[in-house]
């Protein structure tokens, strides 16, 4: 079931990400990552730490969380909020797992960056 | 006036701490000579459990090294034994005839293990757990697999089983009794310690009466009163120990179970003590280390002052050490008239605690699965607390007893002074506090060497370091057992060791078997453990791509805005206008927009789309340049000199051995990046004497350098050794890799490896000792084997392609709702 207003893109299969690992999605709302978790749970995040705009696709996926490659920062996969005694969110988007396929939400009203 | 002469036979935890004491108090009193059946120093008795899971080695377990004898002035007769006390004469005679005069003598000789004289006892394969030999013989079995019988289910043969497992073996343990260490645990805990014992992948059969061993020569296994039959290749008796009494009381000393002493430590001859487990004290022998410390406190005092200090028996607490089962208890727990008792249950996180009350007073504990309470508990006990004020909220701890905090730090603050925290060496909270204070302690091995605190069996860590927190705030720093990340306690060193003892091979393996606390690690251990498994087992461990950081996992390095820099290998510096032109087109081709001279001689090119990197590599590998693993924790360069092929002042051929080290080194992973350069002459051109190893060309041949940095902190090198030719260049400098890549922690540059090891050791092993070096250099090379491929080559030819590829989804055609 949708709210209008809401549209949800086929992304890819949940196996062309790897475990505790990262893809880039090239999007209309820019450069996501989107992540696996060990328990292969699926989320998404602006692709840029809320730091200095590091690649997170890019860092250590553990537990929840990844480490940005560029300085460390360890930010929740669940809220894109920065962990510890760092501060900062970076925008998360709505995904859903469909019989194994990866789908992201994207919001009609969302202008197109990429 | 002269010294006394104090003589001491044994050479065990319980008279080494008598001397300390004594020392402690005044060391100008004796002239002390020890006599040591044991071939070697006074080492930590209780840790030969961890020495045999591997979780340690035998250097962690010393006590005291052969500095400190010859510090204090001690006579140490290692490896003899006394064979006589001649009382008239006022001296002991040792089997080589050795003798020594006392004015007081000290005996030590402890205790033996108790052989079950049942048939096939004698069979070769029998060992019991005892000293070092012991653990060595075990070490020995459990190399080649097998299987293992351990007889006896109390606190030693547990600790042996444990540790056999860990080695690998297949292990099952007989006990007589319905139910294990029914000695120190109720049936509902010693249940579940069989329960948890079983987990491990270790057979428990209680009441097994065994009957037999069986074998001809040598065991080949066990069988029970009931007929059942158990194969084994080694089978370790840990039923007991009993005192040995046999050369005091050939002396004439009075002797029962144990050596008979007095309240002040003396035998029936004044002028002879006894200490340890091989005494008698109010018909008590002890078997545990805390009451011999106490023992060793009164004697100390007495040989000092004739001191009217008194040992008056110990209250023991025991504690299990098999790593992840936490078990506490102490005192008397039998059902009793007039004894209640207060039981809290948690099958589901396998927690059971028991406090049994006498008179509102604590007199028995059994903690398991949540052993935090155990100091307290056993404090309450010791002092006699009328505990009635509490009692509803008793089972839960010092924390809510009080009302108090929950949190482990306010729960640590909320202990008063008197309370006990190394139960080992009776060392309270407030000895420990005020020797922070007043002498400026600030690392937990401060506090082992001024209170003795945690220098035992070391389960009471946890607890100083907390109060070296309370007491420091952020000042404190957990220094030597610092843990590899806040998901473990261990250590690298440790981890290292486990990984290679135990045979783990897998990342799941070493997270489970470690009990890490994340479920799958972080940012700084994953990279660390994917390493140690990839040096242990080259030929087994499949590498991990999600454990590695970005640049190791694209192969090129990371720059501040999410592009790729990009370093072809240029051997020994060296290039070519075919390279350096495809160099060129590679940068036109895929607009690079900086070309850089790196301080390794090689070219840096910076500023590549990530999914550029594979159609750049292919264009590379074409004209036959291959990756410089500039991004690795790994060989980075060799750095060269033109050396004889054209410097008047050159020495050798500075450039072909630089090449051709490179060529040896390539593509092996390494705790933290390695760089090299060799010099031609000493004018020293190519920087050799600030690299991680260099060499320096001399007339006569080639000095090897090596633990140099020029990076955050500079240090010139240490020399290694001349040699005279190439080949052993290659061989030595391929050894040295191979002992830091099996040794150092995970980001220790080989100066921060070569620090802690010590210069001196790493000469001992590469330089003087011609198998060790061998040895490392075979593994070195099988590895390279195994690890000298172009990950270039491989990514261009389509490996990993996800990590290239982007996924691009458009709004139109690809709507679902």
């Amino acid at each position: 079931m949708s709210i209008a207003g809401e549209v949800w893109v086929d992304v890819c299969d949940i196996l062309d990400i790897p475990v505790r690992g990262a893809r880039i999605v090239k999007s209309p709302l820019g450069c996501i990552a989107l992540f696996r978790t060990a328990d292969d749970a699926v989320f998404a995040l602006d692709d840029k730490c809320p730091h200095k705009a590091g690649p997170l696709s890019q860092g250590i996926v553990h537990g929840r969380s990844v480490t940005c490659p560029l300085h460390n920062w360890v930010i929740s996969l669940e809220t894109g909020e920065a962990q510890g005694a760092d501060t900062g969110r970076t925008r998360h988007h709505k995904v859903r797992l469909v019989d194994g396929r990866v789908q992201l939400l994207m919001s009609n009203n969302e202008t197109c960056a990429a | 006036m002269s010294k006394k002469k104090l003589v001491v036979i044994g050479n065990g935890m319980a008279p080494g701490r008598v001397l300390d004491e004594l020392f402690a108090k005044d060391g100008s009193l004796y002239d002390v000579t020890i006599f040591n059946a044991e071939p070697r120093v006074n080492y930590d008795r209780i840790m030969l459990s961890p020495v045999l899971s591997g979780e340690k080695c035998f250097d962690d377990i010393i006590i005291h090294d052969d500095d400190w004898y010859a510090a204090h002035n001690v006579t140490l007769h290692k490896g003899k034994r006394v064979s006589a006390i001649d009382r008239e004469e006022g001296c002991v005679v040792a089997e080589d005839g050795t003798k020594a005069f006392y004015d007081k003598l000290l005996i030590a000789t402890g205790s033996s293990p108790i052989v079950v004289p049942i048939p096939g006892h004698d069979l070769n394969g029998v060992i019991t757990y005892r000293d070092l030999d012991d653990v060595d013989r075990m070490l020995a079995y459990a190399e080649k697999g097998g299987r293992a019988v351990v007889i006896g289910g109390g606190l030693l043969g547990l600790e042996a089983a444990a540790g056999l497992r860990m080695r690998g073996m297949e292990v099952t343990v007989l006990h007589l009794m319905p139910s294990l260490m029914e000695r120190q645990l109720d049936e509902a805990a010693g249940h579940l310690l069989e329960k948890a014992i079983t987990e491990r992948g270790i057979n428990v059969i209680t009441k097994a009466n065994s009957k037999e061993i069986l074998g001809t020569t040598h065991v080949t296994g066990v069988r029970l009163e009931d007929g059942t039959e158990i194969a084994a290749d080694l089978v370790c008796m840990a039923v007991g120990i009993r005192p040995n009494t046999e050369l005091a009381a050939n002396s004439g000393l009075d002797a029962g179970r144990g050596i008979l002493v007095n309240d002040q430590m003396q035998t029936s001859d004044p002028n002879i003590f006894a200490v340890g487990e091989c005494v008698e004290h109010r018909g008590q022998c002890y078997g545990l280390v805390a009451p011999l410390y106490e023992m060793a406190k009164v004697i100390a005092q007495q040989l000092a002052y004739a001191s009217e200090a008194i040992y008056e028996g110990s209250v023991t607490s025991t504690k299990l050490k098999v790593t992840g089962v936490d078990l506490f208890s102490a005192g008397d727990f039998a059902d009793a008239d007039g004894r209640e008792e207060i039981v809290f249950r948690d099958a589901a996180q396998g927690v059971y605690k028991r406090l049994v009350l006498e008179d509102n007073r604590i007199v028995g504990v059994v903690l398991y699965g949540d052993t935090v309470d155990g100091a307290w508990f056993f404090q309450q006990m010791k002092d006699q607390t009328d505990v009635s004020d509490v009692r509803d909220t008793l089972i839960f701890g010092p924390a809510y007893a009080g009302g108090g905090a929950v949190d482990p730090m306010a729960a640590v603050a909320a202990l008063p002074d008197n309370t006990e925290i190394c139960g080992c060496n009776g060392v309270c909270k407030g000895t420990i506090l005020s020797a922070i204070s007043a002498t400026g302690l600030s690392s937990v091995d401060d506090v082992r060497a001024q209170t003795k605190a945690s220098s035992s069996c070391g389960t009471c860590t946890p607890l100083v370091e907390k109060l070296l927190a309370l007491s420091l705030g952020d000042d404190f720093d957990a220094g030597t057992v610092k843990p590899m990340c806040a998901c473990t306690d261990f250590s690298h060193e440790e981890v290292r060791r486990v990984i290679v003892a135990q045979e783990l091979k897998s990342l799941h393996d070493v997270l489970q078997t470690l009990e890490w606390k994340t479920s799958c690690g972080c940012a700084k251990c994953r990279p660390a453990l994917n390493y140690y498994l990839l040096c242990a087992w080259p030929d087994d461990y499949a590498d991990d791509a999600q454990s590695r950081f970005i640049n190791e996992r694209a192969h090129a390095n990371i720059q501040k805005d999410g592009t790729f820099s990009v370093v072809p290998r240029m051997w020994g510096g060296m290039t070519t206008p075919d390279e350096l032109r495809a160099i060129a087109d590679v940068a036109d081709k895929f607009e690079i927009p900086t070309v850089k001279v790196t301080g390794g001689q090689r070219i840096d090119l910076l500023g590549v789309k990530k999914h550029d990197l594979p159609d750049v590599w292919r264009d590379l590998n074409a004209a036959g340049l291959v990756s410089g693993h500039a991004y690795a924790k790994g060989l980075r360069t060799v750095k060269t000199c033109v050396g004889t092929d054209w410097c008047r002042f050159g020495t050798q051929d500075s450039t072909g051995l630089g090449i051709r080290l490179e060529k040896f080194l390539w593509g092996s992973w390494t705790p933290h990046k390695v760089k090299l350069a060799v010099s031609g002459c000493p004018r020293n051109c190519a920087e050799a004497t600030c690299k991680d190893f260099g060499v320096v060309c001399v007339d006569s041949g080639y000095e090897i350098h090596f633990a140099g940095a020029a990076g955050m902190h500079v240090k010139a090198t240490e020399r290694l050794c001349n040699v005279t030719s190439e080949e052993e260049v290659i061989e030595y400098i391929g050894a040295l890799m191979q002992m830091y890549r099996e040794q150092a922690a995970y980001l220790d540059r080989v100066y921060k490896w070569a620090d802690k090891v010590g210069i001196d050791h790493i000469r001992e092993v590469i330089v003087d000792d011609h198998d060790a070096r061998r040895g490392y250099y075979d593994r070195f090379v099988h590895s390279q084997r195994l690890m000298q491929i172009d990950p270039w080559a491989e990514r261009a030819a389509g490996k990993q392609a996800h990590e290239f590829t982007p996924i691009a989804v458009e709004n139109a055609g690809a709507l679902v709702s």
